[in-house]
């Protein structure tokens, strides 16, 4: 979540004038109807009735959110290339990687399905929004008109963010850690850390990324 | 705080709703359509003013994710064998098991997100479901809280999931000890994802109509 700190007052509500549509902002939470204003800087604006953050520009945002989707897509390919956590026991070692957690539930039968999910939750589904959003954002960066479907790609990655669950897994990883520690002893590898890093980098990246602003900016561009 | 001010005046004042306005909103990109068009022509996404049917999904959902939550706690988690023994565990019995070995904080965990949130989250969601038609049981401004919490917290129940699969993927060590899920792993991620997707199913919109009366459906009759 972004820090409350610096949220400024709602926008104004909405006198039922002839405002044409596309100045006009419904919380989508509570359907309350603004006359959508961009904020100060560093300003946001949120819903009068349920507080609902509405926008919430960066500056440099554009950028900013690029660089911070390209760091999450080199982590998570370089985090399966690395080893991720290692046990030994009484001189039995073994080391698991990213995917081989992932796909733990393979050899379980009918389990192959959740194998499948959890490789989607903590692997797929995050690379797949990091590159949807450099594809969507990277021509409005460079003042450029959006690439084809752009828009159905943003919705796509909106769409998926619930299902990213990889400071989940991390958190699971904790847990498990904890379980195993009396059974064997645990060594963390490099990939360990490249996917604690990129958890930070996923939440901030979802903080600073102003729905509205990219939304608007993709409305603008069609319409020209 | 200029936050209050407006939520006090929020309360004598009913804002002007999109659907007040005659306008459609779309909750994924907020953009405002005149009433009777059907899909935004921003994001793609279907336009409901007020979707009726969604209560259906969301008791359709939360159904199949109670079901499928029972045998989550019949059937082991984990099957474990340490040299000649075996044992498995269910997700209360691996939580017992933490905490018999000191591990009062994980089993805790544990315990919070395989049994307190989802029981909480089928509590909450059918609470939200019922009162949209019972509205004066709590303040919007409550259940709108309670609905934010349901949908922030209900992906962390999958972490018992990821558990499960770090233990199966790392602890293989021949017959010095090794680890298989059991299954009530794939059960419980389904109850879940479908638990999730109750919530999502949700119109938070609804909570608000007619100041939180409920929305202006031929029900509404029934409310004092």
């Amino acid at each position: 979540m972004a820090p409350m700190s610096d949220s400024s007052a709602a926008t104004t509500l909405l006198p039922p004038g002839s405002l044409p549509l596309d100045e006009l902002i419904a919380c989508p939470q509570c359907d309350a109807l603004f006359h959508a204003r961009m904020p100060g800087r560093g300003q946001r604006t949120s819903c009068a009735r349920c507080h609902t953050v509405l926008i919430a520009p960066r500056t440099n945002a554009y950028l900013r959110v690029i660089a911070l989707a390209l760091t999450i897509v080199i982590l998570m390919v370089a985090a399966m290339f690395f080893p991720f956590l290692a046990v030994n026991v009484q001189g039995f070692t073994n080391k698991a990687s990213i995917l081989d957690t992932a796909l733990a539930f393979l050899d379980g039968g009918f389990m192959a399905t959740l194998a499948v999910l959890v490789a989607a939750f903590i692997v797929l589904i995050p690379l797949l929004r990091a590159a949807l959003v450099i594809y969507v954002l990277a021509p409005l960066a460079a003042g450029r008109r959006p690439l084809p479907g752009a828009r159905h790609m943003f919705r796509l990655s909106e769409d998926l963010r619930p299902w990213s669950m990889a400071e989940i897994f991390v958190i699971g990883c904790a847990v498990a850690l904890v379980k195993v520690s009396d059974l064997a002893r645990v060594e963390f590898g490099v990939a360990f850390w490249m996917f604690a890093a990129l958890v930070v980098v996923i939440v901030f990246q979802d903080g600073i990324m102003c729905r509205w602003t990219i939304w608007k900016a993709l409305d603008d561009t069609r319409n020209r | 705080m200029q936050v209050d001010d407006l939520e006090s005046t929020g309360r004598h004042a009913e804002p002007v709703t999109a659907r007040g306005a005659g306008l459609v909103a779309c909750t994924r990109c907020t953009r405002v359509w005149p009433m009777g068009e059907t899909r935004c022509a921003r994001c793609g996404s279907e336009l409901h003013s007020r979707d009726w049917r969604s209560l259906q999904r969301v008791w359709a959902w939360m159904i199949v994710g109670i079901v499928c939550y029972i045998p989550a706690n019949i059937f082991p988690m984990l099957k474990t064998q340490v040299l000649f023994t075996h044992t498995e565990s269910t997700i209360i019995e691996g939580a017992i098991e933490l905490a018999q070995h000191g591990s009062y904080g994980i089993a805790f965990v544990i315990l919070f997100a395989s049994v307190a949130i989802p029981v909480g989250k089928f509590v909450a969601i059918g609470f939200l479901a019922w009162s949209v038609r019972r509205p004066e049981r709590l303040h919007p401004h409550h259940r709108h809280r309670l609905y934010e919490v349901v949908e922030f917290i209900g992906r962390w129940s999958m972490i018992d999931v990821f558990v499960v699969a770090i233990l199966a993927a790392l602890v293989q060590l021949n017959f010095a000890a090794s680890i298989t899920p059991g299954p009530a792993a794939i059960t419980f991620a389904l109850s879940v994802i479908f638990t999730m997707l109750a919530a999502q199913s949700f119109d938070p919109r609804m909570i608000w109509d007619h100041d939180g009366r409920g929305p202006d459906n031929h029900l509404t009759s029934e409310t004092p």
